[in-house]
């Protein structure tokens, strides 16, 4: 019959109109500033700097605690160029006691950053990951977009809590890779110190 | 004359003109009526812009509006002062005079019609012999003020809005005008407080139950949907947006207007359908009579605000349900639907009345019968006519379902 | 009812007059069409002060609503040329035809006019309402009526022939 379409129409829309006020089903709206819709656990936007140190920790320890070594990867295949990083003229022993440079300058201009994740993927130091960040709304794009070393560096029980899962990963890995290097650094003392008592003990001939 | 809650508004204006002296009582009370209408439509008009938000928000499974004042309720005010402090900016190489008259043009036009309608038992603000005429003499301003403003903006997209809006308004005043002839015939006077009369109560109910409204007769119910079909495509508001037509032509033309006389036009398209609602109940849904005799306790002024709120609410239900027409399919559907309907409703009509006398159960049932017949023959014969050769759409490479 | 003061009758043809000649005057078509509107809407406020609401609100209907959209239609479909240039006659004999048949329209008018006296004895009703207009149209001026229809029907059918698209012959047969 004509005009049963139209029929059909109306009442998809009263059923909205009515359902809307007792099916919260039917109402997805979330009233963000007091409401938040969760995030997933892989959402992300800007890139910040994992640091080894306790999660209450001051800005100076934080600083101490960076992974980063300044090689410069992610500088070299940022897409966009927004990282900018510059390298210390003297080295700090790193998580597994070895000697490292460090960065002395670690800036991300993040209106620049497309979020792309390249940087967190070429990094073999596990020391950046992608923050959930997102209200960063300012009055100025610099320097208030600018972020610094200082506002970079967040502890690694951050890193934990955003992404457990991912997180939990690579301090598996990690820990392995320094118990590892401890293994291969203790076999190798023990062996130096034989081959040490072997020189220092006389020939019994 | 007792003061009851019928009589309260009279009441109320003669209490006030008591203050004057005798000579002006003529020009205070006239002063008040305007003032009435301004304020009550003024304010309807607030309250229908931030009601038609709220509600296409529910239709669409939104919120709407919550945020200024309790449910949103103070936001047309927010509204107000936003639009007055934007700044007005005509185009360089616009035709200055004709811009700026077309708002104006609009608003008055539209205020003009609430002159005529009956609000109640006794309020009237002008009781014209051919008051049916006076409002559509009023509405014709509003096409004129939609041309110009499409044409003096001096922009691509506004006169494509004025030539549709002429096209489109000339091609529905047709059916609006014969929609409401039937009712003309049923009281045998253009006066719209003798075509409520007509439809009073005390001359019986419709078939036994049904109130005795023009809408429940198989020509009424026709002329009803007819004249609402007509009335949403006279004030340009969706599925009928085509002058305006935001994802086609920009705002049409309302492209090259800002501030407060982007405003006005919101204004008179609210006021033009205010007062289409207000005329569409008076003709069709018995005006302010109460449905049953029983229910005139309640003031008549409140029975024709619910009729015209329940209107709005169809209006802006209607809004949130259906997509814009095609040009062709705008004027295909008037000339050569609406217009042979109409016309057809007039004989059936006509027949109606001429077997007012009819008595008897079988009677009764071969008039209501025969009318139905005549309304609903013409609607599938036309109704198939106009979506002949058309179907469901065929894709070569897609599955149909 | 009180008959309305003579200035008011002087004011409203005034507004007509001034408006009608400037619509004759001006250059742009559209501010001409829309000042031939304003026209028509002080003849209908003559018509309200001649006591005749029901002609003044059929004027505004009819000229202010439909016809002026024919006209503006007119106007926007048809416009080629430069506004701001000045428009030329044809041909001198054109213009003489055009002054002529121009001139003998207003003098049929002028004559009709001035040959106009008040009927004695039977003076027109007070307060010509809807219902007498209506009675007299469907009483005694039935037949006005009836051959005002049919040549209008007989107009809007030649409109529609006019209008609808010329069949091709078909070249398959």
């Amino acid at each position: 019959m004509l005009g049963s379409g139209i029929l059909k129409g109306l009442l998809v829309t009263a059923r909205n109109f009515v359902g809307s006020f007792h099916d919260r089903e039917r109402l997805p709206t979330v009233q963000y500033p007091e409401e938040r819709a969760p995030v997933g656990e892989a959402f992300r936007t800007f890139p910040f700097l994992v640091s080894d140190c306790p999660a209450d920790a001051d800005a100076s320890a934080r600083l101490a605690g960076l992974r980063g070594v300044a090689c410069q990867i992610c500088e070299r295949n940022c897409p966009p160029r927004c990282i900018h990083i510059e390298k210390s003229k003297d080295k700090k022993p790193d998580a597994a006691g070895k000697p490292q440079l460090y960065p002395a300058v670690f800036e991300i201009d993040i209106s620049v950053c497309m979020g792309c994740q390249i940087c967190v993927e070429v990094c073999p130091f596990d020391s950046i990951k992608m923050d959930k960040v997102f209200e960063i709304a300012v009055p100025r794009r610099s320097p208030e977009l600018l972020l610094d070393r200082d506002r970079l560096s967040k502890p690694n029980a951050y890193y934990r809590r955003i992404r457990p899962s991912e997180a939990a990963a690579v301090d598996a890995a990690r820990a392995a890779e320094q118990a590892a290097a401890k293994a291969r650094a203790d076999a190798a003392a023990k062996a130096a110190a034989a081959r040490q008592a072997a020189a220092a003990t006389p020939p019994a001939a | 004359m007792p003061v009851t809650l019928e009589t309260f508004p009279l009441a109320l204006r003669d209490w006030l003109c008591a203050f004057l002296p005798q000579e002006f009582h003529w020009l205070l009370s006239g002063l008040l009526v305007i003032i009435a209408i301004l304020t009550v439509f003024g304010l309807g008009f607030a309250f229908i812009t931030v009601a038609e938000r709220k509600f296409l928000g529910r239709f669409q499974n939104r919120i709407g509006p919550n945020r200024v004042g309790p449910f949103g309720l103070l936001q047309p005010f927010a509204d107000a002062v936003k639009a007055l402090t934007k700044e007005d900016i005509v185009p360089a190489t616009a035709d200055k005079l004709p811009h700026f008259l077309a708002p104006c043009v609009i608003v008055s036009g539209a205020l003009l019609c609430f002159a005529v309608l009956p609000y109640g038992r006794h309020l009237v603000p002008a009781d014209l012999d051919a008051g049916l005429l006076y409002f559509f003499a009023a509405g014709a301003f509003t096409e004129l003020a939609v041309f110009m403003a499409g044409w003096s903006s001096h922009n691509k997209f506004s006169l494509l809005a004025g030539i549709r809006a002429l096209a489109q308004l000339v091609s529905y005043e047709l059916p609006l005008l014969l929609a409401t002839l039937p009712a003309v015939m049923a009281a045998r006077s253009l006066n719209l407080q003798t075509i409520v009369g007509s439809q009073s109560p005390a001359a019986g109910l419709k078939a036994g139950f049904l109130p005795n409204w023009h809408l429940f007769s198989p020509w009424g119910a026709a002329g009803f949907l007819i004249f609402l079909i007509a009335a949403i495509a006279e004030s340009n508001r969706s599925p009928f947006d085509l002058p305006e037509g935001e994802s086609e032509i920009i705002a049409g033309h309302l492209t090259e207007y800002s501030g407060f006389k982007y405003a006005l036009f919101f204004m008179g398209e609210y006021f033009g359908l205010i007062a289409l609602s207000g005329f569409c109940a008076t003709l069709f849904l018995g005006g302010w009579q109460a449905p049953y005799a029983a229910l005139e306790v309640i003031p008549s002024w409140v029975w024709f605000g619910l009729k015209v709120a329940a209107l709005i609410f169809t209006f802006i239900w209607i809004r949130a349900t259906f997509l814009r027409l095609r040009m062709d399919q705008l004027m295909r559907f008037s000339w050569k639907f609406l217009l042979p309907l109409a016309l057809i409703n007039l004989g059936t009509a006509a027949f109606w009345l001429l077997t007012a006398h009819w008595q008897g159960a079988w009677w009764i049932a071969l008039r209501w019968f025969a009318a139905a017949a005549l309304v609903i023959a013409p609607y599938s014969i036309l109704g198939r006519r106009l979506f002949r050769g058309l179907g469901a759409r065929t894709y070569e490479y897609a599955p149909n379902n | 009812m009180i008959p309305p003061p003579l200035p008011v009758l002087a004011a409203i043809a005034a507004a007509a007059l001034l408006t009608a000649a400037l619509a004759m005057m001006l250059r742009n078509l559209i501010h001409s069409a829309l000042l031939l509107v304003l026209t028509w809407v002080f003849v209908a406020f003559f018509y309200l002060w001649a006591g005749a609401p029901f002609l003044a609100f059929a004027q505004v209907v009819v000229y202010v609503g439909a016809i002026s959209m024919v006209v503006l239609f007119a106007v926007l479909l048809t416009r080629r040329h430069d506004p701001a240039k000045p428009t030329r006659p044809a041909s001198l004999a054109r213009a003489c035809s055009a002054l002529a048949v121009s001139g003998g329209a207003f003098a049929v008018l002028a004559w009709a006019v001035l040959q106009w006296r008040p009927v004695p004895g039977n003076p027109p009703p007070a307060e010509p309402s809807v219902a007498t207009l209506g009675a007299a149209l469907a009483g005694p001026q039935l037949h006005a009526l009836l051959i005002t229809g049919v040549i209008l029907t007989a107009t809007l059918i030649g409109a529609a022939l006019i209008a609808s698209p010329v069949e091709k012959p078909d070249s398959s047969q």
